[in-house]
């Protein structure tokens, strides 16, 4: 055992030690293992053997100001897989995911501590360029947030930013982006239109089709279609599933039929804490814990 | 009284008590635009933007001096003014926005907002005309530029913090550097805000008398020489008003005039600014 390894395992007692909610996850895991039931490291549930972790999360803290909102997470988000997040309103699912391309340092006062590795490199480091990591990282959040400029530049300003396109390059770009966000055919004929004029379900499609414009290895997704009709939703689903062929996704969503639908991963979280992280599957028809039994059959949250 | 009579006359006694003090307003508002078109409005004629202020006892004369020397004097206040009250707004809501120095800055802002702006004609006064040993346009400019600071850095600011945070977080968030989602998403979210403030500031200095008075002066002659002293209205008006000739009161009304419709035209034009667009 490494030291990092030895560093993980007492964290995780220490975690366990506190609440015992961790200790529920690592007995319910370790005991009803079963051949499709990921094996158990350091009291973390693994990932299935082939998989390779995109980013790994270890021994993250979260403080807002003095309000401490995430408690030692450990996770691993396997590469080319939708991870969902699911939980009770304010359990901290939005603020784990704004460390993965640390949008919160835009805040005085937010910090975390540990580490978060993407592709191995903690992105947690100093000297991490922020600008980079974003840039590899895409998110798309829960409000839609249309640029005050056209539908063409909303999408082509990301873009803009790191590639150097031909105008033809970036009508492509642009086609393709607003396609996969299943929104080309009701804008095509008014790409020169401002982004606000649309709807507020177009409006979010439009910040997808502009977070994919950029091509991110990694997409976070904050609830992304709570303010989308069923069709819509439908739809940012089917490019969800299309998208983890290439990307790395990550969602939060509130909705349990969802996220059984779209993840390979479910990640369930209370009060700060991630209770317990499973094959999508697995969590849902054998959840380890009271909790997530509790939660996911809608008797709280 | 039940509670629900109860409001219904709580509701009709501020309904009428709002309403009465907006027609007192709008009554001297109109008054006042009533007595400037009668008195006014008939000295307005050609003459008035060909000929120059007339001397004492000059039989005909215009304001074509004061005219351009105003808006000489209001362009490069606001050509000055309004880039610094931009540059400190923007600081003050984006890059300054926690930094011990904003809340230094804001305050003296705030004060500075307030100053009579007399004062600023005495401070321009002592640190330029008294140096360059005359009155000038160069100092008239810019004591209306330092009234034209305050109130830009205050809308910049206000502006730019109506922008949600969740817009600046978009844009960090698809990789852009700071200054990129400064000045590409937030300064454009907030221009047609920004661009009512610069308004506001002109339809402010193009009335303003006391900070002219200590440094463009008055030129009763035709000048576009910034180093002279510069004819200019209002200060005109305060002449010709006080002097002791008919027609140069019948040019004072006429300036009062011309100056109240710009400034209401500038309102106007604020107004077009601020419109939701489509
Ligand atoms: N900016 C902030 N300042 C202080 N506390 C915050 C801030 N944002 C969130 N919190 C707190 O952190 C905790 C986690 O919030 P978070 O937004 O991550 O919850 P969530 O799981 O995303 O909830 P929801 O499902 O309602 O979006 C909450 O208790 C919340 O009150
Ligand atoms: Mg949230």
């Amino acid at each position: 055992m490494n030291s990092a390894e030895a560093m993980t395992l007492s964290s995780n007692e220490s975690t366990a030690a506190r609440s015992g909610i961790a200790l529920d996850v690592t007995r319910a895991i370790a005991g009803g293992s079963s051949e499709t039931a990921p094996s158990v490291r350091d009291g973390v549930p693994a990932l299935a053997v082939s998989e390779r972790p995109k980013i790994e999360v270890k021994g993250l803290d979260f403080y807002y100001g003095r309000f401490h909102a995430l408690h030692a997470i450990e996770m691993r988000i396997p590469e080319k897989r939708v991870t969902a997040f699911i939980g009770p309103s304010g359990c901290g699912k939005s603020t784990l995911l704004r460390t993965f391309n640390r949008i919160y340092g835009l805040y005085p006062g937010q910090r975390a501590t540990g580490e978060i590795l993407l592709d191995g490199r903690n992105i947690l480091d100093r000297r991490e360029d922020l600008n980079r990591l974003r840039a590899r990282v895409g998110m798309v959040f829960q409000k839609p947030t249309p640029f005050p400029m056209s539908i063409y530049d909303n999408i082509a300003y990301g873009v803009r930013l790191y590639e150097r396109l031909s105008r033809r390059e970036m009508d492509e770009r642009v086609e393709w982006a607003l396609r996969k966000a299943a929104l080309w055919d009701e804008v095509k004929d008014l790409l020169k239109q401002s982004g606000n004029a649309l709807s507020g379900g177009q409006q979010q499609r439009l910040c997808i089709a502009r977070a994919i414009a950029v091509k991110p290895e990694v997409l976070l997704l904050d609830e992304p279609a709570s303010a989308l009709d069923p069709i819509s939703t439908l739809k940012i689903e089917e490019l969800v599933a299309e998208l983890k062929h290439s990307y790395t996704i990550a969602i939060v969503t509130h909705n349990m039929q969802q996220a059984a639908r779209v993840s390979d991963y479910t990640a369930f979280m209370y009060l700060g804490r991630l209770v317990e992280f499973n094959e999508t599957q697995t969590l849902f028809t054998t959840p380890g814990t009271k909790q997530t039994e509790d939660y996911i059959t809608g008797r709280f949250g | 009284m039940n509670i629900y009579t109860r409001r219904k006359v709580v509701n009709l006694f501020n309904l009428t008590a709002s309403a009465v003090t907006t027609l007192f307003g709008l009554f001297f508002l109109t008054w006042l635009l009533w007595v400037l078109f009668q008195q006014g409005l008939s000295h307005v004629d050609w003459n008035l933007f060909i000929l120059d202020t007339p001397g004492p006892g000059d039989e005909v004369g215009g304001l074509r001096n004061a005219l351009l020397g105003s808006l000489m004097l209001t362009l490069v206040g606001v050509l000055i003014g309004a880039p610094v009250g931009i540059l400190a707004g923007t600081y003050l809501a984006e890059f300054g926005r926690y930094a011990y120095l904003s809340h230094a800055v804001r305050f003296i802002n705030d004060v500075l907002l307030s100053a009579p702006s007399i004062v600023i004609g005495v401070f321009v006064y002592e640190v330029m005309v008294v140096p360059m040993g005359n009155f000038s346009g160069w100092s008239g400019a810019v004591a209306l530029s330092i009234i034209v600071v305050p109130v830009v850095v205050r809308t910049t600011e206000d502006m730019m913090r109506l922008v949600p945070d969740t817009m600046r977080e978009a844009a960090a968030a698809l990789g852009a550097p700071q200054w990129r989602v400064v000045t590409s998403v937030v300064l454009r979210a907030a221009l047609s805000g920004v661009m009512t403030g610069i308004l506001l500031a002109i339809a402010r200095i193009a009335g303003e008398t006391a900070p002219l008075l200590f440094t463009a002066l008055n030129n009763q002659f035709f000048t576009l020489n910034m180093d002279e002293p510069m004819g200019n209205l209002p200060v005109m008006i305060f002449n010709f008003a006080m002097g002791p000739y008919d027609n140069w009161h019948d040019l004072a009304w006429a300036g009062s005039l011309l100056i109240t419709l710009g400034v209401l035209m500038l309102n106007i034009l604020t107004r077009f600014f601020l419109r939701p667009k489509k």
